[in-house]
């Protein structure tokens, strides 16, 4: 709960229904959409302007309060789970669509916008927005940007740190900072833009963005290849990147992924292949056509046991469901559902699979896994339940092997949904001893007494690097 | 989980709630929520309200952290449970399957034991729930007296009085749209069995409801011929009850189970192949028999049948459409789902029974599938956030640009007559039932 001066100060800003601690709303933004972490904040908050954000940062800093930025609560790495109490300060009545200018090819919004309207909105005039999580009905913009979230387009168009061109945030101390602009070409010092993104809040709060667009692709076409060999499916991710052909979707589905969702949806997939390849490309419909035609036929000299090109638009949705359908049917499966992120580059694709295959054999485990093959871009998912405590020992050891192979093999921790709370006590494993130091004096340059999002990020404790056999 | 028998009554304190709760909820089902948030824009108290804790996953997570012991019942979370709509269009959305709505249920059942918080609504419950609903008799009485009313001048004296200023503004606004009530309901109209015309389809069980056939006696009727045109034979078996859909949604479990005990005799002793409903929310109750009597020995069978053989008045004419003599109508039409049909018993024939219907032109209306805040009792409840879905609503309504607006429930209908009222376009456009339109096009 808040203190009474607290509380009066807060309300002096925002109006009484905009500020809450009562039991029932603490409760409600004490999590999001990462399994297991859980503790309430002291209250929370719901800005309408920069300045009411301006105002909340000042009463924040004068009484050293923590402030925890949230969106819709979608991340998955614990990033708006307020572990040191404080006020949670929610942007989505931010969340207006300030300007598409068709001129230079930007739209400009506030952070509470939700992904799928800017999208929509842009759509609707012929042009795109390409960063599109598989969260996007529900993510805003803001937490799109303070992850650095990407998605199923992200080989051909990179994520959302390539869109971003510039922002307005507000510091703890209250004073706003502006970075870039709607210029293409901008290296006055260091680029604070790029910082920001990706900061997950502990920087400071994102109160409007200004982003690039790009003209809508003309046509695009859909197709599937199925492998008895995962290496030959590895192989053919690799090859068809050789042959200078960028598909705008590269997805993978392993072989236990796969015999969930036929178990489930019944849409008639091979139980017995060892990988799909979900591949579609978009463009010019003259390229496009030759583009896919080129692929199959890269597919079938690496003897993919079946290769479909979608003729129509149904038969594409059909083909598309099995990736759809993924999240649904391993959630369905048991209790809990954990989706990780471990990226490695995409000539590892293969090597990594196996690594985590023989990992959750070790430790007894269900763990299925698909991604975005084109980028690296895996999400080993362990079906499990939160109150078996001995099994999620044992999914908390695996996933630290995971972390580790993915690191060996040239990869990350995390490759789209952010640090956190989850993967903190992992970052020095990726970032070095050096790198975790400037980091820090970074977050010291922006936040020097630790408000933003404390705990988040850095952890207390780095995990020891387990040694694998 | 374990039964939990001793139901206590009448003044409970909280901690007896907590306890009750404890023991009910199903822990499983609130744990299979990974609190994705893919349920939130579809849930419109969240919209309306942009709270965490007004939506599917932030009452879940209420909901667990009162099963967890986290956090303790109180008139907050009471209120939290009873502003939800019910209308289940987060399970539609969720990936993970949560069956949201028995979960709900099941804390409405704890909350139930505590009595609500108004007087207004702690009255309206009981009257309704209590005294009319379980007693077809009692609301034929209503009926004949509301229709007395109507036809007796009573009503040009009372509301030329005053009187209805006594009443809020929304219960005035919806006597306005209130059909009149029949003495007489579809049995008495036209008998217990009415043989089919043309080659025969089965024999078809109707479920008259219990508004349904007092404030929309013709509806029924008319849905009984139109099975009758379609080759049914059709019996309205007298036993029959209220299905206890409202009862089960506000938490009195027990009395909805004994509403459906008596209902799946009546229906297993006239020997019928199929069950029909004409109103969405009375058919997601009948589908769902099978879950309240799981476990129970005696019934599970029975309620299995009964539940496997009920259908929708759409599901059993458009089977047959093709062979319906029905004429030109030159209507632009729109529908509207009822969350219950829809989310509740998936049923997706009424649109494809528009679109098929000769002259008509078929309009889809912007978030159709949206609850129209009428939601069983919720707009006497609550009628503000109802009346704010439903402005919300009326304004795409007027876009499609329709004539005719479609839906496939009585409280939907009501709502929409109320709606269309509210935003002055009684002179462009109707509301109607289904099925009363397919009748309106037989020859
Ligand atoms: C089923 C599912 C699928 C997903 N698929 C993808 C995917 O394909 N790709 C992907 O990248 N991610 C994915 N995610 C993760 C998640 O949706 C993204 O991380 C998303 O960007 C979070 O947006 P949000 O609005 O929910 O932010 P939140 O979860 O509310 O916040 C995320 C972080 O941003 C900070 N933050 C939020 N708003 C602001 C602001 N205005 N200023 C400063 N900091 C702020 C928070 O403090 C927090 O650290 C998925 C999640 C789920 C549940
Ligand atoms: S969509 Fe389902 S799993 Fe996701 S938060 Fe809502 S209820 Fe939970
Ligand atoms: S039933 Fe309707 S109102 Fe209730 S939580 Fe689900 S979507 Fe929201």
């Amino acid at each position: 709960m808040l203190s009474t001066e607290v509380k009066r100060e807060l309300q002096a800003v925002v109006g009484p229904d905009d500020v809450r601690d009562d039991t029932e709303t603490r409760l409600a933004y004490s999590y999001d959409a990462t399994p297991m972490y859980q503790a309430m904040p002291d209250g929370v908050v719901f800005p309408e302007s920069t300045e009411e954000v301006q105002a909340i940062m000042k009463i924040a800093s004068r009484y050293r309060i923590p402030i925890v930025g949230r969106g819709s609560g979608s991340n998955l790495s614990a990033g708006t789970v307020p572990v040191e109490g404080g006020l949670v300060m929610v942007m989505t009545k931010m969340n207006r669509l300030i300007e598409i200018d068709q001129e230079n090819l930007t739209a400009t919004f506030q952070p509470g916008l939700i992904t799928k309207q800017l999208h929509e909105a842009v759509e609707r005039i012929g042009l795109f927005y390409p960063p599109d999580p598989g969260s996007m009905h529900v993510s805003t913009l803001g937490g799109n940007i303070a992850e650095c979230a990407g998605g199923l387009r992200g080989l051909k168009y990179g994520t959302t740190k390539d869109y971003v061109i510039g922002l307005e945030a507000v510091l703890p101390s209250g004073d706003i900072l502006r970075t870039g602009g709607k210029l293409t070409k901008d290296v006055a010092g260091y680029d604070l833009t790029k910082l920001l993104v990706g900061s997950e809040g502990t920087l400071a709060i994102i109160t409007e963005a200004t982003v690039k667009l790009l003209p809508l692709p003309e046509d695009r076409r859909v197709m599937v290849a199925h492998f008895s060999d995962l290496y030959a499916a590895a192989r053919t991710v690799s090859q068809i990147i050789a042959e200078r052909i960028i598909p705008c979707t590269l997805e993978f589905l392993d072989q236990g992924t796969i015999r969930v969702i036929e178990d489930y949806a019944k849409i008639g997939l091979p139980a017995d292949m060892a990988a799909i390849l979900l591949i579609e490309q978009d463009g010019p419909t003259s390229v496009v056509e030759r583009d896919i035609e080129r692929i199959a036929e890269i597919c079938r000299q690496a003897k993919a046991a079946h290769v479909q090109v979608a003729q129509s638009r149904e038969e594409e949705a059909q083909l598309m469901s099995a990736r759809r359908s993924a999240l649904s049917a391993l959630a369905r499966l048991r209790p809990t559902t954990i989706l990780e992120d471990a990226t490695v580059p995409r000539a590892a694709i293969a090597p990594m699979v196996e690594q985590i295959n023989r990992i959750k054999e070790k430790y007894g485990l269900q763990i299925c896994t698909f991604g975005h093959a084109g980028d690296g871009n895996l999400h080993p998912t362990c079906m499990t339940d939160a109150r078996d405590r001995e099994e999620i020992e044992r999914v908390e050891k695996a996933f630290e092997e995971i972390f580790d192979a993915a690191i060996r093999l040239g990869g990350t921790i995390t490759g789209e949904h952010g640090v956190g709370l989850a993967k903190a006590p992992f970052l020095e494993w990726k970032v070095g001893k050096s790198g975790i130091e400037v980091m820090k004096g970074i977050k010291k340059a922006f936040d020097p007494d630790g408000l933003l999002n404390p705990g988040k990020m850095f952890a207390k404790e780095t995990r020891r690097r387990v040694v694998i056999m | 989980m374990k039964p939990v028998k001793e139901k206590p009554t009448d003044q409970v304190a909280w901690e007896q709630v907590a306890e009750y709760l404890r023991k009910t909820l199903d822990q499983d089902e609130l744990t299979h929520c990974m609190r994705c948030g893919f349920c939130l824009p579809a849930c419109p108290t969240y919209r309306e309200t942009g709270l965490e804790q007004a939506s599917p996953r932030g009452r879940i997570a209420l909901m667990k952290a009162v099963a967890d012991g986290i956090i303790e019942p109180d008139t907050a979370f009471a209120d939290q449970m009873n502003l939800c709509l019910g209308c289940r269009a987060c399970e539609t959305a969720c990936p993970a399957g949560v069956q949201y709505g028995r979960v709900l249920e099941q804390a409405r059942a704890g909350i139930a034991l505590r009595e609500p918080s108004s007087r207004i609504v702690r009255g309206l419950r009981k009257l309704f729930f209590e005294h009319l609903f379980p007693h077809q008799h009692r609301l034929r009485m209503l009926g004949w007296g509301l229709a007395l009313y109507r036809r007796s001048g009573l009503r040009w004296l009372v509301r030329r009085s005053g009187l209805m200023r006594l009443f809020p503004e929304h219960l005035r606004e919806m006597e306005a749209v209130m059909p009149s009530a029949s003495f007489k309901g579809v049995r008495e109209r036209l008998g217990g069995i009415l043989r089919p015309e043309g080659a025969p389809r089965g024999r078809v069980g109707l479920f008259r409801g219990c508004i349904m056939d007092v404030l929309f006696t013709e509806t029924n009727c008319n849905t009984a011929r139109l099975l009758v045109k379609a080759g049914y034979e059709v019996v309205i078996p007298d036993k029959q009850r209220c299905c206890g859909a409202l009862h089960a949604h506000a938490g009195e479990e027990e009395a909805a189970k004994r509403l459906a005990r008596d209902n799946i005799v009546a229906f297993r002793d006239a020997k019928v192949d199929w069950i029909v409903s004409n109103a969405g929310g009375c058919g997601a109750m009948l589908v769902e028999y099978v879950h309240h009597f799981q476990g129970d020995v005696l019934m599970e069978e029975d309620a299995r049948w009964f539940s496997e053989r009920v259908r929708d008045i759409s599901q059993l004419v458009a089977d047959g459409i093709d062979d319906l003599p029905l004429k030109r109508l030159e209507h632009r039409v729109t529908y509207q789902d009822s969350c219950h049909l829809r989310n509740g018993m998936r049923v997706t024939e009424p649109r494809d029974i528009l679109r098929r219907m000769p002259g008509m032109t078929y309009v889809e209306l912007f978030e159709s599938d949206r609850c129209c805040g009428s939601a069983g009792i919720y707009n006497l409840t609550h009628p503000e956030m109802s009346k704010q879905i439903l402005d919300e609503k009326m304004i795409h309504v007027k876009n499609t640009q329709a004539d005719i607006l479609v839906t496939s429930n009585p409280g939907c209908l009501l709502q929409m007559k109320w709606g269309i009222r509210r935003a002055g376009l009684e002179h462009r456009m109707r509301a109607v039932h289904l099925a009363d339109l397919l009748m309106e096009a037989v020859e």
